[in-house]
């Protein structure tokens, strides 16, 4: 596998580091002056609807994060392919910050709009029980110190965690819930004003690309430690 | 191609996914009525038994059905197939209006009457601007 070769890629992500933080910072600074500053009212909400520029991209991206992951890790646990798990263990940390961001803007919102900061319903709880895999996963690899455990046990959390990401994509349409079903549709047309669907992807691209900055950064990290222990790989 | 063991962690990936999602189907399925988080009219009227515990309704506040006398505000939700007539006193969400989502939870006193104790208001996936509401209104 030269595609994964260590000492390649170890240039290369630090050559490009710098051009995805400017890039990040560009596109969040358009993000933010489109969401706090452009973007309008809700008919209803009022101001609280800019919450969701935070609230909607963190979830996404969260999701995102751990959908990859599970799929790295079904081919590290087929394969035994150990570069994977390395990138794996390298995006978890803004997938847990992007869900533990996505829960408490969640709640802010929830209050001035529903009148509760929390309720527990499918959608909610089922995105708490996210939160707690992300949580586990990050633990077991502090718990576990044998090498080949570790190895096999985070990455049966993520498939085994994986189950729940439809239930929280379909919660809301499955079940009655106090959260609200999907604007944005893939079939259909969106529910959401173009003027607010703006800024909700800037933020969104400004997320990913901060998930893919923490990346660079945590997997260049990983990198060195196996470098210093003076193995070739993990 | 595969070798023997790749091919039987293969098949423990599919049995282990298989067993939990299974198993997580039908632990969710059984416990459906704790899942919802709330009942809506039409539900209320085919309960077998008025229970006692605290529920939940949810639907729409009709429309003109608002009243407000003193303390008590007595409102209809609907919908559209059935309505259950709600009384509450107390603080309710901004968000809280006519032909709007709510969400009440309370007791049942019969299948056409609800004392909430707490209401709060469901918010729906339209976002739009106020001067195209307005638009679409007129």
């Amino acid at each position: 596998m030269d595609f994964f070769n260590q000492s390649k890629i170890f240039s290369l992500i630090n050559k490009y580091q710098s051009f995805v933080l400017i890039f990040f910072l560009l596109i969040l600074l358009l993000g933010l002056t489109e969401a706090l500053f452009l973007s309008p009212q809700d008919y209803l909400q009022g101001d609280s609807v800019r919450i969701m520029y935070v609230h909607v991209p963190s979830a996404w991206i969260s999701l995102g994060i751990f959908s990859l992951m599970a799929l790295l890790s079904i081919l590290v646990f087929v394969f035994k392919n150990k570069n994977l798990i390395i990138i794996s263990k390298s995006l978890a940390p803004s997938g847990f910050v992007f869900t533990l961001i996505a829960l408490v803007t969640g709640s802010i919102w929830g209050k001035p709009t529903w009148g509760t900061w929390w309720a527990w319903d499918a959608r909610i709880t089922s995105m708490l029980i996210l939160a707690f895999f992300y949580f586990m996963y990050l633990l077991a690899w502090r718990v576990f110190e044998n090498k080949d455990n570790v190895v096999k046990i985070t990455s049966l959390i993520c498939i085994i965690g994986a189950i729940n990401i439809p239930l929280i994509k379909f919660s809301v349409d499955w079940w009655s819930t106090l959260h609200q079903p999907s604007s944005i549709k893939i079939l259909s047309e969106s529910t959401i004003h173009e003027s607010m669907l703006i800024p909700l992807i800037l933020m969104t691209a400004a997320f990913a690309l901060f998930s893919l900055l923490i990346f660079l950064m945590k997997y260049n990290t990983e990198l060195i430690k196996i470098k210093i222990k003076g193995l070739d790989r993990l | 191609m595969y070798g023997k063991k790749v091919k039987l962690r293969i098949l423990f990936l599919i049995v282990l996914v298989l067993t939990i999602a299974l198993t997580v189907f039908f632990v969710l399925n059984s416990l459906k009525e704790n899942v919802v988080y709330f009942l809506s009219p039409s539900e209320v009227k085919i309960l077998s038994e008025i229970k006692k515990d605290k529920i939940r309704v949810g639907g729409m506040v009709k429309k003109n059905s608002i009243n407000i006398n003193n303390d008590q505000i007595i409102f209809v939700i609907t919908d559209f197939k059935n309505d259950i007539n709600v009384s509450y006193a107390g603080l309710v969400p901004n968000l809280f209006q006519e032909n709007k989502g709510v969400v009440a939870e309370g007791f049942l006193q019969d299948r056409n009457y609800f004392k909430a104790v707490k209401i709060l208001a469901k918010h729906d996936e339209n976002y739009m601007p106020p001067e195209l509401n307005k638009k679409i209104e007129e």
